[in-house]
């Protein structure tokens, strides 16, 4: 029988507020094998821990049982404790009367008659605990960026910058991500590109950075320090080695109707392409589902002008296998389609863009080489509306719920450089609410409003009709005026809502890195850990986590950056000691749990056993516990029953489940 | 409970919309086609709801100009569904049992040139006792 | 029927959740303060495939009055397979209970993700207010183990 102390947490008023700690305290003294109870203002303060260390010499405990918050915020804290007064970490057990029981019971009598039977629960389960030791892995010094844009970027830098191997992979011919389709940034109207583009040629250039374009992540297996992924390498069908980047195959291309997805479908571009001018690496794609050679199996005009004889038609789709010891995410995002939003004919005009098409239009070397025209006569516009939260804190099924964030200040942005060239051009911005909170941020949409005379409309527009004479007619209410409004555009902005990129839903399975409902990346804690996902060795940088700006994407990146060095610096890491373990005496040799081992951390070897004064060679399972992960999909399978896992023996679950049945 | 208050959540129950979802951005007033006729406009429902301010809503001359064309309900970003409170005033309204809807004397403030006799015929039918 | 009625039935309702997503779910309900009934304790397993239909029939035979198991949506399991292992052993359990005569009410499984704090707190109330409707489960019993 153990020794158990027991100590509840008042966690100031979180628990004490709904839990009578003290009758909590009192009553499960009288269970089997408590020796010692006692309740404490804040048990995870450093008073609170020496209370336990304490009582652990003074009354010879060989269990702890912790009455606090979740074991997912404290745990570790506790355990480390008990190790101090040389106890086994392992002997620790937390029953969580906090997030499971205070927090939404408001009845006190009722939430500490849950609160006993949760700490009956854990002292059942600590009566049964057996000490564990962790064992150790190595951890690979290689560090996976997913995602080439900012974000991936800024963190291949930092983490290669402290000495450790980085590789990126991209799935776009070139890296740059969404910032690279930007003209300007907010809030201080630097050019994208120009701020940009060094940090992509840093990177390129950067000796412990390694750059896989017109790649995708293929398998992800292992576990933290000893991930082994597999990258599928496209076929450029264009040799990187060979080609000097001249763009000659490009201007020869006769295939040249091909939407251009840089330019967001507004031109076009050959077949063969990079795309745009700045790429990096400056070596094309062949687009196969365009390309005439492809098609027809006639053509070869790009084979036949490359002086570097570059072209390799035959060129298939590598696979590269790595080990790494860290993996970032930052898949970035997208914005969304705006198909079921036909209120606002995007589809029906030309003349109704999307705000990061205006981006490109606005650039020099956009479809309209920077200059501000209508697409669809390339007349220039007079009277152009802004509408924001299209698709953003949208309830419906049509849109998201969440805001985007970035929309205030980028539409700030626009309305005020278009002010600045072409002051003959009327601006209107309808709102629901402006926020713009961050540096310099307010003073930014103040400016526009101010300084360059941006007419603000509080209301949203309901609906945008096209005219027969080619203009837009904007039809929204003045909330403040309490009117309805309408009014001829030129042109129409739309603000979308941003989502994150698609390919993060494959990604996060195969990392088992968990996702939300709008598959944005989870972090371990919302407040404490926000750049490391659930699972260890995972991290995440920018918008893949939530909808974030350039600077904000900058910071997060450098802590992901952070992070992950932090892990890349150890030699070794401990391993999770709750590792299944096979009674020799009850195995049969089956191989029922090698099969369903997701780890294929079971294997199988010819032993003596001695049974019950029977000698005999048995073929019996053997568990590898450097790759066993806990899961414990074996034990349940196992016929016999021989299978169990350590922390969460199948006589532990059932003590916790006596005692709450009791 | 006071009488308003009743009302308001009779009005809740019979539309099944929660006006507290309401993020004020007006796109239901941007997008009514009757919102000119309107005196109480279609965002203001929401918030005349919510402050449980029935009374003025049963006597507004919206409650009847509204067509029903559900627009507002179509495009509400945060399902708030105006036309569907709307609905409910008039339910509220006419569920009022032993009340005089039409009084012989408003007829002449009614008549219309184009409106046909039938119709202000059977509107006293139905809405006289 | 409504859970208010606290007096005659208060069930023993054991819910098993997976460490990685719905016990982090239960704790976001938690610091969400989005409530369920007392009656639903939970027990953390490390996957949902460490349940062994075992620990369900022991409950039973305890005097639980249900039974929920709580895992990550299917594709998303930490363990990468662990929850296939668990719906499909569940799915083979709950009919053999309704064989046994344990109404199939009595026991549930549920996707809960570490985000979804509203749905873990939804299913609760759900589930504890069907066990509710169901009473007393006197089927699977042991009369020894009562006091």
């Amino acid at each position: 029988m153990q020794r158990i102390g027991v100590f509840v947490c008042h966690c100031g008023s979180n628990i004490a507020a709904s839990v009578d700690v003290k009758k909590v305290a009192d009553v499960v003294r009288m269970e089997p094998g408590v020796v010692y109870s006692e309740d404490y203002q804040y048990m995870c303060s450093e008073a609170g821990q020496e209370k336990v260390i304490h009582a652990i010499k003074e009354y010879g405990l060989t269990g702890v049982v912790i009455c606090s918050c979740s074991p997912r915020m404290h745990e570790a804290t506790f355990r480390k404790a008990v190790e101090k007064a040389g106890l086994n970490p392992y002997m620790v057990e937390v029953a969580n009367i906090r997030e499971h029981c205070s927090w939404i019971h408001k009845d006190v009598e009722e939430a500490t008659k849950k609160a006993v039977i949760l700490a009956r629960a854990a002292i059942a389960k600590v009566n049964l605990n057996t000490p564990l030791q962790p064992g150790e892995s190595r951890v690979t010094k290689r560090a996976l960026v997913i995602g080439g844009g900012i974000a991936g970027i800024q963190t291949a830098l930092d983490i290669a910058d402290a000495g450790y191997e980085v590789d990126i992979v991209e799935k776009t011919p070139s890296i740059g991500g969404r910032m690279s389709q930007l003209d300007k940034t907010f809030p201080t109207l630097d050019c994208a590109a120009c701020i940009l583009t060094p940090k992509m040629v840093e990177a390129s250039a950067h000796e412990k950075i390694n750059i896989y374009t017109y790649s995708e992540v293929e398998k992800v297996s292992g576990f933290v320090g000893d991930f082994t992924v597999d990258i599928r390498k496209k076929a450029r069908y264009v040799d990187e080695n060979k080609c000097t980047g001249c763009g000659v195959c490009q201007e020869k291309c006769p295939s040249k109707k091909t939407p251009s997805e840089f330019n967001r479908g507004l031109n076009t571009r050959s077949a063969i392409y990079t795309p745009f001018a700045q790429a990096i690496p400056n070596v094309p794609v062949i687009d196969t589902q365009s390309c005439i050679k492809f098609k027809t199996g006639k053509c070869g005009a790009c084979s036949k002008v490359c002086q570097a004889g570059a072209i390799d038609y035959t060129q298939k789709d590598t696979i590269i296998t790595e080990k790494y010891g860290a993996i970032v995410v930052a898949t970035g995002f997208d914005m969304i389609k705006l198909d079921n939003y036909d209120e606002y004919a995007y589809n029906q005009s030309k003349d109704v863009v999307t705000s990061l098409e205006l981006e490109r239009i606005m650039n020099a070397a956009g479809p309209t080489k920077g200059h501000l025209e209508r697409l669809s006569d390339g007349k220039a516009p007079k009277e152009m509306v802004f509408i924001q939260c299209v698709g953003s804190r949208c309830d419906d099924h049509r849109g998201k719920s969440y805001c985007s964030k970035i929309c205030c200040m980028y539409t700030a942005k626009h309305a005020m450089l278009i002010r600045d060239k072409y002051p003959d051009v009327n601006v209107t911005v309808f709102y629901i609410d402006v926020r713009t909170p961050g540096k310099n941020f307010d003073e930014f949409y103040r400016r526009a409003v101010e300084q360059y005379g941006v007419n603000y409309i509080k209301g949203q527009v309901g609906k945008v009709i096209p005219q027969p004479n080619g203009k837009l007619l904007v039809q929204g209410s003045d909330l403040l005026d309490n009117k309805q409004i309408l009014k001829e555009a030129d042109m129409v902005v739309l603000a979308a809502a941003i989502e994150p990129d698609p390919s993060v839903r494959k990604i996060a399975t195969m990392l088992t890195a968990s996702i939300d409902t709008n598959n944005f990346l989870t972090e371990a804690h919302a407040k404490l850990r926000p750049v490391e996902s659930p699972t260890a060795g995972i991290f995440l940088s920018g918008v893949c986590q939530g909808p974030k700006d350039i600077p904000e994407t900058v910071s997060q990146a450098g802590a992901a950056a952070v992070k992950a060095i932090g892990l890349l610096a150890k030699d070794k890491l401990m391993t999770n000691p709750c590792t299944a373990k096979p009674d020799e005496l009850l195995c049969n040799g089956c191989s029922s749990c090698a099969n369903v081992c997701p780890y294929g951390a079971i294997t199988y070897e010819e032993k003596e056993v001695n049974d019950h004064g029977i000698r005999e060679v048995r073929r019996l399972a053997q568990v590898n516990s450097a790759l066993c992960q806990g899961c414990g999909a074996c034990t349940v399978t196992c016929p016999s029953g021989a299978m169990d896992l350590q922390g969460f023996s199948n006589r532990q679950i059932i003590a916790e489940v006596d005692a709450i049945c009791r | 409970m006071s009488d308003a208050k009743k009302q308001a959540e009779l009005i809740r129950e019979i539309s099944g919309v929660n006006p507290l979802k309401c993020m004020k951005c007006g796109k239901c007033s941007a997008t009514c086609p009757a919102f000119d006729e309107m005196d109480i406009k279609p965002h203001q429902f929401v918030s005349y709801i919510l402050n449980e301010d029935i009374e003025a809503l049963a006597n507004s001359k919206s409650l009847w100009k509204c067509l029903s064309c559900f627009a507002c309900v179509e495009r509400c970003p945060r399902d708030v569904k105006p036309g569907k409170l709307i609905d409910g005033v008039r339910q509220l309204v006419v569920r009022q049992k032993g009340q005089d809807y039409l009084s012989p004397n408003e007829i002449p403030e009614l008549l219309d040139p184009e409106l046909p006799q039938q119709l202000l015929v059977s509107a006293f039918r139905r809405y006289r006792r | 029927m409504s859970i208010e009625n606290k007096e005659e039935f208060r069930p023993k309702i054991v819910a098993f959740c997976c460490n990685w997503c719905s016990y982090a779910g239960a704790d976001l309900a938690g610091s969400s303060r989005l409530g369920y009934p007392a009656d639903v304790k939970i027990i953390r397993v490390p996957c949902s495939c460490r349940v062994n239909p075992m620990f369900i029939l022991r409950a039973f035979e305890k005097g639980a009055d249900g039974v929920i198991m709580c895992g990550c949506h299917p594709g998303d399991c930490h363990y990468s397979t662990g929850n296939y292992y668990a719906r499909r052993r569940m799915t083979l359990l709950f009919s053999m209970l309704d064989y046994i005569g344990v109404e199939n009410g009595r026991t549930r499984v549920e996707w809960v993700s570490a985000a979804e704090g509203v749905k873990f707190s939804t299913t609760m109330n759900e589930f504890a207010e069907k066990i509710h409707a169901l009473g007393k489960n006197v089927r699977l019993g042991d009369l020894r183990c009562r006091k």
